[in-house]
């Protein structure tokens, strides 16, 4: 994968309703906080990448000319990437993919969405061109359709896959509530879960991610600067990422091959064979707690069609072998554009020890991952403790 | 910063742009077959697979796709989901719907273009939940007057 890369440094913004702020002082809140903690000053930074959802979410197209101030771009070089939900695990490739080449040595990553600002579910129906695919109520259905399709190919019925979600949602938001950062921060039952209103059935009100603004900003360095500048730098182990075609009938959204593929390149890069045993901590991108479950298939963490036994049994919940989303995932907090990007600080944050109330014992190798378009396209980051 | 009385506020903004869209050569017939109440797709001569709706070129061989193939109005249900909240383009009088992707016979996709279920009450969750199944069967229902566009299904029946 060329050079080695690490990450030095992360940045996140108090993630919610951010009425308070100006889009470009939300992006700069999170820039100021990369810097703090890398201990680097923008004059050592060789470049920019930056990404969000299609930028008419805010009303300002290329919003990235609106940032220049607040992204400290002024005279370096500035690469835009997004794949829609899975943007921020893009601007992370990118970045690594401009020092591993050894092109640059220290690349700002960030990315950022204020999704308040506008109508999210109109922004994210204009993905799609409005004559042939016209997925009515956005996002929400077409994952639940997705979701509805991985239940009826394995033939799990609605009971065990409701209380699997329900786990799911219990511990993402137990995972808010210990994280300071994330938007969401409330204490919820089984119960209230599953008597939580329908949206787009099965998935019901807390089953479905927030509309947050936030912005996130990571620091990735080649070898010798990030052994020069951070004493415990987050060293990345591998990466993959895959897109499918635009019809999303074509392919199966059950067995999600962009998912699959994407994190066995990853783990073949990391040299994990065993993904479930050898992970101490996964950030899966889990905008809906339904999703969460086929992701814990599709990125190899269970075997296909048992995600509800294995989340009953306790296996990603906190304590369990593998713990999923302790940040609170995106079920607590999901600007879309910085998701991604937040997966990636939040296992960089497990690995190096310094996540707090949400940290993982001992955790020495993360898996970050999220999903974007059309159901078209899957990111996986995994960074370790160790080069 | 000194200290500020006034609290942050906001300003109202609105984009609106009308677009004119090509559907070129393909789509257009595809959707003028709907007036007569056919539903076409294209084979692939290299792959052999049949997709709905139609494609100007097969997404895996990049091979134009220009044979024609009026296809089954009846097929599977491959996945659905019952709607009911309102969103952007999803208005209270709208809810609840069904939103389905459906495998027409002898079709190599799912199709999934404005595809509702519907044909009995709607609002009856329970009898939802006991018709509606991954695998049932259903046939495309057409609007009495149709245009050329996705509307002209009006919804697809559940066969018994």
């Amino acid at each position: 994968m060329g050079r080695a890369v690490a990450v030095i440094g992360t940045g996140q913004t108090k993630h919610g309703r951010r009425d308070d702020l100006s889009y470009p002082d939300l992006v700069r809140e999170a820039v100021k906080k990369v810097f703090e903690d890398a201990g680097i000053t923008p004059r050592d930074v060789d470049g920019v990448v930056y990404g969000s959802m299609p930028s008419m979410m805010e009303g300002v197209a290329y919003n990235h000319f609106y940032f220049a101030d607040a992204l400290r771009v002024v005279g370096k070089p500035l690469l835009r990437t997004e794949t829609c939900g899975s943007t921020g695990q893009s601007v992370a490739h990118t970045a690594i993919h401009w020092v591993a080449s050894g092109m640059a040595d220290v690349i700002l990553a960030i990315a950022s969405e204020k999704e308040n600002e506008g109508d999210a579910q109109a922004t994210m129906m204009t993905i799609l061109e409005p004559f042939l695919q016209v997925v009515i109520g956005g996002a929400p259905i077409a994952f639940s359709l997705q979701s509805r399709e991985w239940m009826g190919y394995y033939h799990i019925d609605d009971a065990k896959a409701r209380e699997a979600a329900s786990i799911v949602s219990v511990d993402s938001h137990d995972g808010g509530l210990a994280n300071p950062l994330a938007h969401i921060r409330v204490k919820l039952s089984k119960e209230d879960i599953t008597n939580a209103p329908i949206i787009t059935y099965p998935v019901r009100f807390y089953d479905v991610c927030p509309i947050s603004d936030g912005a996130c900003a990571v620091i990735f360095a080649s070898e010798e600067k990030a052994k020069k500048i951070c004493k415990k730098p987050a060293w990345v182990k591998g990466i993959g990422f895959r897109g499918e075609e635009y019809f999303i009938g074509d392919s199966s959204k059950a067995v999600w091959q962009s998912t699959i593929e994407a994190s066995k390149e990853a783990y073949k890069e990391a040299g994990i064979t065993n993904p479930l045993k050898e992970l101490d901590v996964a950030e899966v991108y889990n905008p809906f707690s339904y999703q969460e479950l086929m992701f814990l298939e599709c990125l190899g963490l269970c075997p296909p069609g048992e995600a509800p036994d294995y989340v009953i049994k306790g296996t990603f919940s906190p304590g369990g072998e593998l713990p999923c989303d302790p940040s609170g995932g995106v079920l607590c907090t999901n600007p879309i554009g910085a998701a991604g990007l937040i997966r990636v600080a939040e296992a960089a944050l497990q690995v190096t020890g310094k996540a707090g109330e949400h940290q993982v014992e001992g955790a020495k190798l993360a898996l970050s991952h999220a999903m974007g378009g059309a159901m078209q396209f899957n990111g996986v980051t995994i960074l370790g403790s160790e080069l | 910063m000194a200290e500020q009385k006034e609290k942050p506020r906001k300003v109202a903004a609105m984009g609106m742009v009308p677009y004119e869209m090509a559907l070129g050569p393909t789509w257009t017939r595809f959707f003028e077959g709907f007036k007569e109440k056919k539903i076409l797709g294209t084979k692939c001569n290299k792959c052999g697979r049949v997709l709905v709706p139609a494609r100007p070129f097969c997404s895996r061989c990049f091979e134009p796709m220009e044979e024609w193939v009026e296809v089954a109005q009846e097929g599977t249900i491959v996945t659905w989901s019952y709607v009911n909240y309102t969103y952007f383009g999803v208005t209270p009088d709208m809810i609840p719907l069904i939103g389905a992707t459906i495998k027409l016979d002898g079709v190599d996709c799912g199709t999934g273009m404005w595809t509702q279920i519907g044909g009995f009450d709607i609002k009856d969750f329970e009898l939802v939940t006991k018709k509606v199944k991954v695998g049932a069967r259903v046939r495309a229902v057409w609007r009495r007057k149709r245009q050329g566009n996705f509307r002209d299904i009006d919804y697809w029946k559940i066969i018994e």
